[in-house]
């Protein structure tokens, strides 16, 4: 994979400007933290990203999750591979599921601590699980990388670095959107702190410690 | 004190419809209107089902009829509603649901005769297109996000069923079994016009006199929709589905003779079949618009305005028989199965019997029209009105109703009544065919002189004029801000 980049990329609301011209580059192997207030344009950030760089197999986890409140919790992870198989067994799949299909997942949810959730509607479960669902889903997905907005914002501790550590291993290259900077520190190579819609500090993150990002916000 | 937009549409349309009195006919013109209405309710309290076998292929032929339709109407709708986007696919829908199912029937049975295929198409078609315009809204609901975070190159097949319609099942089925009891009504009405559902019988039961066979098949008709929810499991659909086309019966095969003259010979209007060209074209249409469809247009939009305000009154003062705000629980499960009545017997069935009873006049289409489409309105706004919280304190009674209650669902009944006048006005037209002399009265005289040229143009007006009743509706439901969503109800 070659290196991924951005140039001049801008974002505008009507005609507020709300993003940029703001350039960075993307190495493989390189996870990128984007931290910075809220309405400092990050989720802007890696919606211009996703639509830039989808072609090349980007996988996107939005803020709003976008489950589908009627299906299943396995339906929802296995819309992560509708494009790994032709129409009429994604069909098929909706009556009936293969058992491969089935263990497969079983397997990644119980790693996300939801193996007893399987089969209830994606309606039905707490912010806490649905955002589990969603991680689920980017990670059976697989793909060159990950884009991500606030993928742990409503778990606690404990299941926070769980569900940080599925996905960092699932996606070596990465982009997530963090409000906790602990976090992004540990489990990011790179921080980019984003100010007014444009990069206000860009470092490798053994380089900074929390305090240094304070000013951002 | 100011008159707001809603009162002033409100008087409008009462002082219209005031106006309209005079000029209809509401003569009782039967020797004995009340006997016959006692012989009827003497049938109903002592049924007779000994006619077993023609009152279970009644009722076996009503339920085959209806699932095809529908089956076809559902699949052919959605198609449809995928490409809703284009304005052909929008104006195409519009106008053939424009077309009552009664209509449809008149002219397949023209081409086809009385083969099933007639009374198939006579449902699906129209239904195909309520069923486009209905499932593209509930699909433009869904969240668009699901779709955003699909895998790149995800099939559109696969894509569509994952977020769209997966998102909008719960709607599209409770939609769609909604329609499918007014399908089992449409079926039942078809009978009238010759197909062997449950109006065929009905209507010889009553031409013999054999109330206690009206009586029967009445009975069976409301069980048969009030125990749907028992029977009608999504899990046996399609089974029912898979079986309905082996039981509709044979019919008379079709001449395909026939069918190819229907569309070459037997529409062309008169002139251009006898070469007499353009010119003759221009005095044919204006005999017709001034002789038959303008008089037509006049008593189909005194009737309909009319029964639109008697339907009106007729909701306004039901709803409370099923709102916990005014009964109890016994009362509630009355007014309940009064409101199942009344809105389960289909408005044509409903002017067949009351014109049975007080002869042709204005009279029995209005009561008929009113009686129907006010057990719908009042079934609606009841439950609306039980999600109404009153605060402890408040009135009870009439003050109740006239301060607390009737203002807070007068707009939601105002919106759902302006979704039934283009219904209201296409069940007018329908109902000419009883011999009141709306449009439809006008096509079935040109169908019977087999003069189906006029017959096609006067169903051609009858569909513009539902269109513009349609579009003037919506414009008032704006106009008013009435909320949308009473789209999606029945």
């Amino acid at each position: 994979m070659t290196p991924l980049a951005l140039e001049d990329a801008v974002a505008s609301y009507g005609a507020a400007r709300v993003l940029g011209p703001l350039s960075l580059t993307l190495a493989p192997g390189e996870r990128l933290a984007l931290v910075g207030r809220s309405g400092a344009g990050k989720s802007t950030l890696l919606s211009v990203m996703y639509d830039r760089w989808r072609d090349q197999g980007a996988a996107l986890m939005p803020q709003d999750l976008g489950l589908v409140a009627t299906l299943s919790v396995f339906h929802n992870v296995y819309m992560g591979r509708l494009d790994r198989h032709p129409w009429w067994r994604n069909l098929l799949t909706l009556v009936r599921a293969r058992k491969c299909d089935v263990t497969e997942v079983a397997a990644l949810l119980g790693r996300l601590g939801l193996d007893d959730k399987l089969w209830a509607p994606c309606g039905e479960l707490s912010g806490g699980q649905r955002q589990r669902v969603a991680a689920a889903r980017v990670i059976h997905q697989g793909g060159g990388m990950l884009l991500a907005d606030e993928p742990v914002s409503a778990l606690d501790g404990p299941l926070s670095e769980v569900v940080l550590s599925a996905l960092t291993d699932a996606y070596p290259t990465a982009v997530l959107a963090m409000h906790d900077v602990e976090l992004a520190l540990r489990f990011c190579t790179r921080v980019i702190g984003i100010r007014d819609g444009t990069i206000a500090v860009d470092q490798p993150s053994r380089r900074l410690s929390a305090h240094d990002l304070l000013p951002l916000y | 004190m100011p008159l707001t937009a809603t009162r002033r549409v409100t008087l409008g349309l009462v002082l219209l419809a005031v106006a309209c009195l005079p000029f209809g006919d509401f003569e009782i013109s039967t020797h004995a209107p009340w006997e016959a209405l006692g012989h009827l309710f003497m049938g109903l309290i002592q049924p007779d089902f000994s006619r077993v076998d023609s009152l279970g292929e009644a009722l076996l032929r009503t339920l085959a009829f209806a699932f095809t339709g529908v089956g076809l109407g559902v699949v052919s709708g959605m198609l449809l509603a995928l490409l809703f986007r284009h304005l052909w696919v929008r104006t195409f829908c519009a106008f053939i649901r424009a077309i009552h199912e009664l209509f449809w029937a008149l002219i397949f049975l023209q081409c086809f005769g009385l083969h099933p295929l007639t009374g198939v198409l006579a449902i699906a078609i129209p239904y195909a297109g309520t069923f486009a315009k209905v499932y593209a809204e509930i699909l433009d609901e869904g969240d668009p996000q699901p779709e955003r975070t699909l895998p790149h190159r995800a099939g559109r097949l696969s894509a569509l069923v994952y977020t769209r319609i997966s998102q909008a099942w719960p709607h599209l089925v409770s939609y769609t079994a909604y329609r499918l009891e007014c399908g089992l009504r449409s079926s039942a009405v078809l009978g009238f016009v010759g197909m062997p559902t449950l109006g065929f019988h009905l209507s010889a039961a009553f031409a013999q006199g054999h109330y206690a066979t009206v009586g029967a098949l009445l009975l069976l008709f409301y069980a048969l929709i009030a125990s749907l929810r028992w029977w009608a499991r999504p899990r046996l659909l399609p089974l029912y589905l898979l079986v309905s086309p082996f039981l509709l019966g044979t019919g008379l095969p079709i001449t395909w003779s026939n069918v190819s003259r229907f569309f070459t010979e037997d529409i062309v209007p008169a002139p251009l079949r006898h070469g007499e060209g353009l010119g003759g074209l221009l005095p044919w249409l204006s005999e017709l618009l001034v002789h038959q469809a303008l008089p037509g247009i006049w008593q189909t939009l005194l009737l309909t305005q009319i029964a639109l305000v008697l339907t009106g009154v007729l909701a306004m003062a039901l709803f409370p028989l099923i709102s916990r705000h005014f009964t109890g629980r016994l009362g509630g499960t009355l007014g309940h199965g009064l409101l199942v009545v009344m809105r389960s017997t289909p408005e044509y069935l409903l002017a067949f019997i009351l014109l049975q009873l007080w002869g042709p006049s204005m009279l029995p289409a209005v009561v008929a029209l009113a009686l129907h489409n006010g057990g719908i309105i009042g079934h609606l706004v009841g439950r609306r009105s039980n999600e109404v919280q009153l605060r402890q304190d408040a009135p009870g009674g009439m003050d109740r109703y006239a301060y607390e209650v009737a203002p807070r669902v007068y707009g939601p009944f105002l919106a759902l009544l302006f979704y039934r006048w283009e219904i209201i006005m296409r069940e007018t037209a329908i109902l000419g065919i009883l011999g009141i002399a709306t449009l439809g009265f006008h096509v079935d005289s040109a169908i019977q002189e087999l003069r189906f040229d006029r017959a096609m143009v006067l169903i051609v007006i009858t569909a513009l004029l539902n269109i513009g009743v349609d579009i003037l509706a919506r414009r008032l439901r704006a106009h008013l801000r009435l909320s949308p969503t009473a789209q999606s109800e029945p």
